[in-house]
Parts: structure tokens; sequence; C-alpha cells
């Protein structure tokens, strides 16, 4: 008789919920004959909302799972949330995008439920085989999300791009992996910190650490990693492009962070330079590549790849701090991003005819909500107060230099004040110039308001007022320690 | 240690003898006797339809696609037999519900029309 | 006597052959071909420690990055479909709307 491992299927039940509805939508799409979309999104809020309310407990467990391969503890409860806020908001941007361009795609948000849920897995791991099962069950969604627009051929393209570099990535993270395997004995987060702990590392874990490190790099899109960034975020569909440079960046991040502080902080004097370089790298080529697009979804492709330099100031920064900093960051850069790609997606309009940055020429005089909106997620973007990507860099950049990494720093202040400059060229296009052509009425939906609506009130709410949610942050981080 | 290698040596070279003496003799006192028939290629005991080079269809593709999706998903139940007794009900539950799961997958796809050839 | 690095030494070759064939290989379907000797020469990584540590974890962890290759593959393969229905070549040269 084998022993029955500990199953806890309360711990993991918003990943479970997501599944379900994931399932619910692909069985009710294929019975209904017209509104196929609006029931599957109606459905996939529903999931999200319930996984929600499913994910509360979490916050104050803390403790393993499933003979300790998944952690539910408050660092689990904050990203979880964090990919249930990013997925219900992508969920609201899209219903107009998919209706609109006349796709009866409700796959679409089965797709969107099953990478959300293996997000959720790969956040909670306490093995690195639960990080790669995650991963591969998000990025596999997400290769098809990208190609899914059935006419476009950049659409296409850039699935067969992400595709191939995802898997190699992949690869290299596997063989990173085994080869730790093969030093460690076992793959298990506490196995790994006591191997690391023990002193003795051989040469091999090193090659296997940098290895896995590696392929995190090219999930959150470090430089030089980011190659498939920009093809990919202007290919995909704007609400996706949200979703990815949220949700997929967010989990990336956790898993990343988790792997790294959790199993091999004793080696951290080996991994945290090639991060300080990474960062480095990231913030400058990140956002004098995004000065000279002229494509608002290829120059916020850069941006985000900036964003993840900023992002990774925080893990250099290390102690808890560093890693508070990132989750405060990582809420505040959810709504920001996601409200810029609903806009994108909105003016975009009909098949993203107009995803030009000339195209935002004007936008002022025709919907001035609209410009306002898009010019606060600019500002928090570019990190202006008082919106919450102020806070987010204040509270990184202070915890670097508390870590006494001034130089990264220094660099990290110089690239935003250079960024100011692309964000505010939008800015300007649609508050100073006039179009030359008077571009098609432009069609809100009212799921399309309501997402950005909650976007445009959380970036100013956490901006604001961040006293609670940076004490969630520092909360949520101490299981790691 | 190099000794132990020498066995090995032997047997190289004793069947590298009788290939090529076998290839050999029958090239030398074989009959040929060629028909168009016998230089025909062999397939599967049919008449060959055309060229072999010919494109595939990319129905094929679609088929080879689901063949090897649900195919694959077999490697799971192989470790569950090996402790299936051991397992208990609790076992066949998750199987249960991981064969439910491949179901759904299977109901799409026939819906779908993915499993018609035409 | 075949020990421990004999495997590793072959799948580490197996690996850089498939990398190579990655960037280098022209052909979609290639490329897909090579990604799967990356992968496969990982899990001869993961079997080769799994028999030499004594642990089944490894094993395991191979049944898992199987099933997942096969996804990989499969949607590889349909994008390919796709991308060839638009653009009659699988060649990755040719596929360039944006620029890498």
């Amino acid at each position: 008789m084998i022993p029955i491992p500990e199953v806890n299927l309360g711990g993991i039940l918003p990943a479970l919920v997501l599944c379900l509805a994931g399932l619910v939508v692909m069985m009710l799409g294929l019975f209904i004959r017209r509104g196929a979309v609006a029931t599957a999104a109606v459905v996939s809020i529903a999931g999200v909302l319930i996984a929600a309310a499913a994910n509360t407990p979490l916050r104050m467990m803390d403790k393993q799972a499933f003979a300790g391969l998944i952690n539910l503890d408050a660092y689990t409860w904050f990203f979880n949330l964090l990919i249930l806020i990013s997925a219900g908001l992508t969920v609201l941007t899209s219903v107009r995008y998919l209706t609109d361009d006349g796709l009866d795609m409700y796959e679409y948000f089965v797709l969107l439920l099953f990478a959300s849920a293996g997000m959720m897995f790969m956040v909670s791991a306490n093995h690195l085989l639960i990080v790669f099962v995650g991963l591969e069950t998000l990025s596999i969604a997400i290769y098809v999300l990208v190609g899914i627009l059935p006419s476009s051929k950049k659409s296409k393209e850039a699935a067969l791009k992400y595709l191939l570099l995802g898997a190699f990535s992949s690869a290299v993270f596997l063989y990173g992996a085994a080869l730790l395997y093969g030093s460690a004995g076992s793959l298990g987060f506490p196995e790994l910190a006591k191997y690391f702990k023990a002193g003795q590392i051989s040469r091999m874990a090193y090659v296997g650490m940098g290895m896995v490190l590696v392929g995190f790099a090219f999930k959150v899109a470090a430089v030089p990693f980011h190659m498939w960034t920009p093809d990919v975020y202007e290919g995909a569909p704007a609400p996706l492009t949200g979703f990815m440079s949220v949700g997929v960046k967010a989990a990336a991040f956790a898993a990343f962070v988790r792997v790294f502080f959790q199993s091999m902080l004793p080696a951290q004097m080996n991994w945290i330079e090639i991060i300080w370089l990474l960062a480095a790298l990231t913030m400058v080529l990140g956002n004098l590549a995004a000065i000279v697009q002229d494509n608002i979804k290829r120059m916020l492709a850069y941006s985000s790849i900036a964003h993840a330099g900023y992002l990774l100031i925080g893990m250099v920064a290390g102690k808890e701090a560093g890693p508070a900093g990132m989750l405060y960051y990582l809420l505040a850069y959810t709504f920001t991003n996601l409200g810029a790609f609903g806009v994108v997606a909105l003016v975009g309009r009909k098949g993203e005819a107009n995803v030009m940055i000339d195209d935002y020429r004007g936008l002022a005089k025709t919907n001035p909500f609209l410009a306002l909106a898009m010019s606060i997620f600019l500002f928090s973007l570019a990190g202006i107060p008082p919106t919450a990507g102020f806070v987010g860099k204040f509270t990184i950049f202070s915890a670097a230099i508390n870590a006494g990494y001034i130089w990264l720093v220094v660099i990290g202040v110089l690239t935003s004040a250079a960024s100011v400059f692309y964000y505010f060229r939008v800015v300007m296009k649609m508050y100073m110039e006039v179009p030359e052509t008077q571009p098609a009425e432009l069609q809100f939906s009212p799921a399309m308001l309501l997402a950005l609506g909650i976007a445009l009130v959380g970036v100013l709410y956490i901006g604001v007022f961040p006293t609670n949610y940076l004490n969630l942050a520092a909360l949520s981080v101490k299981p790691l320690f | 240690m190099i000794n132990s290698y020498l066995p090995v040596l032997v047997i190289l070279l004793v069947s590298a003898f009788i290939g090529l003496a076998i290839i050999v003799l029958s090239t030398v006192l074989a009959r040929r006797n060629p028909t168009p028939v016998k230089l025909m290629p062999y397939e599967c005991g049919m008449d060959p339809i055309g060229g072999a080079r010919r494109r595939f269809s990319v129905r094929f593709f679609v088929m080879g696609m689901l063949f090897i999706v649900f195919d694959i998903e077999l490697i799971f139940l192989f470790p569950w037999t090996t402790v299936y007794d051991k397992l208990h009900f609790f076992g066949f539950v998750e199987m249960l519900v991981f064969v439910l799961i491949l179901l759904v997958g299977l109901v799409y796809v026939w819906k779908k029309g993915a499993l018609e050839w035409e | 006597m075949v020990t421990l690095q004999h495997y590793l030494f072959l799948s580490a070759i197996l690996f850089v052959l498939g990398a190579v064939g990655v960037m280098f290989r022209r052909n979609l379907i290639v490329i897909l071909m090579s990604l799967e000797l990356m992968l496969n020469a990982v899990n001869l990584t993961f079997i080769a420690f799994s028999r030499y540590l004594g642990s089944i974890e490894g094993q395991i962890f191979v049944l898992f990055v199987m099933v997942v290759a096969a996804a990989e593959v499969a949607v590889g393969l349909a994008v390919a479909v796709a991308v060839f229905r638009q653009k009659g070549t699988v060649d990755v040269n040719e596929i360039n709307l944006m620029k890498w």
C-alpha cells in the first residue's frame, strides 16, 4: 500500500476553478449557436470571481501540500490575485475586440483561463517540476493565442517566433534543471536549498543554475534574451499583448524570485552579478530602442522590456525590501499596462488598422476622456507622481540604495528620465497635434469602459494611498525567507 | 584493461567476415532473372500508385497533430498501471478525472469536425 | 565500462547539436526536429542521473517532458501549417514581415 500523499484540493482551488471554467466554456461554445463569445466572457468572469473568492484563505496559510510540491502561502496568494486581476481585465478588454472583428472564437477565453491556471501553478511551485509544468501550460496556451487572428499574417508570424524561441528557452531551462538534479539529487526547493547551504557546490550545479537563469531571463524578456518580445507584442492581438506584458511577466518573475531566493540564496554571490548586468543592459537597451519606434505596440513592447530591467533591480537589491518592491511594482504595472493596452485595442479599431503613434494625433479633441486615461497610464509608466508607477520605482530604487547598489540606481534613474521622452511624445500627439484625416468614431463597449475605469482607479488609488499595498507586498514576501 | 577489449575485436572481425562472405557469395553464386514485377517498389503488397515524392495533404498534419497529443497522454497511464492495485479507489478516481478531461478534448475535436476527412 | 560521464557527454553533444540546428537551419520542420533533439538530450541526462542517484524523481520529470514536448510540437506543426497556407513556404528566412 502506497501512502496516498496529502491531497489539499482546497489549496489549489483557484487554479481548479479556472480549469473547470475553461472546460465549461469549451463545451458551452460547441453547443451555443449565437453569442458564443459573450457567453464565454460571462462564464470566464464568473470563473475569475469564484477563483478570487477561493483564493482568500491562502493569505493566512503557510504550508506545503501534495507531498511538498506546492507552496500555499501569502506569496502564492498575492500572485494568484495579480493573475486573476490581469485575467479578468483582459477578458473585459477582449470582448469588443473579438466581436468587432467578427471572430467567433470563444476558444480565446478557454486558452486565457488555462494559461492563468498554469501561471498559478508556476507561482505556487515548491519543486522545479511544477515550475516547468506551469510554465508550459501557460506558454503553449499563449503560443496559440498569439496566432489566433485568422487573417493576420503578422499574428501567425508572431506565434511562430514566440513558439520557436519559447521552446528553445524551455529546453535550456530543462537542461539546467537536469544538471541541478544531478548535483543536488532532487529538484524540490528545500532539498536544493540544503545542497546550496552545505557549501560544496559542484561546477555542474553552477552551470545548471546559469541555464535556469537564462531560461527565466527569456521568459521575463531581459536583454540580451529579449529578441522575441517586440515582434510577438506587435503581432499578437492588442488585449492579449497587455496580458502577456503583465500576467505572463508577473508569473515568470514570481517563479524566478521564488526559485532563486527560496532555493539558491546561499549561492547569491554567484548569481547576483549576472542579474546586475542583465538589469543594467535591459534598462538601457529597452529604453533606447523604445525612443525610435513608430508603432505604439512596439514602443510599449520595448517599454515592457525596460520595466523588466527595473524589476530586476529589485532582485539584485535582495533582502526582503527588494522582492517586496517588485511585488508592489508588478501590482502597479498590472493596472497601468492593461489600461494602456486597452486603449491601444480601442484606438486600433477594426483589424488593428491604427496602431501607429501618429494615429493618436488629436485624440484629446475627439475623445477627451480616453486621452486623459492614456496620459495617466503613460505617466505611470514613466514613473511620475501621483501615479502607482512612481511609488513602484521609488520603492525599488530605495531598496537598491539601502543594499548599496548605487550605480544600478543611477542607471535606473537616468534611463527612466530618458523614457519620459517617448511616453510624452504620445501625450504631445494627443493634445498638441491634429490628425490629417478625420478617423472613424470609436466604439466604446460597456466591458471596455469598465476595464479602463478599473485600471484608472487602480493606478491612481494605489499611487495616492500606497501604504496598505506596500505593507501587503512586504507581508507577502515573508514566506520566502 | 586493454585485454578485456580483445573479445570485442574478435567478434568485430568475425562478424565483418561473415557479412562480407554472405554478400560476395550471393552475388557470385545467385542466378539473376529480373522481371518488371520483381523490380517494383514494395508497398505492402499493393501495386504502387504514383511516385513516392508527392506532397502530403494538409489533412494528414491535422490527423498527425491530434494523434500525437492523444497518443502521448497514454504515457501517464503506464506508471499508474504498475501501482494500480496499491492505489486502490483513490488512484482509480484520479485516473478517471484525467481521462474525463481528455474526453472533453475529444468531444471538442469531434464537434469541430477535425476528424472528418472531407 | 559505460559510466555516467559517457551518458552526460553524449547528451551534452546531442543538446548542442539540437541548439545548433535551431539556430542555423532554415526549414521550420527541421527546426522543430532540432528542438525535439534538445529535449531528448535533456531526457537522457535525467535518466542517467536518475539511474546514478538511484532516485525515481528524474524519471518522473522525463514523463512530463515527453508530454510537454509532444504538445509543443503539435502546436508547432499547427502554426507551421497555418504559416504555410498564408505564405506558401516554411523557410524561416522568408517569414519576415516584422524585423527580428
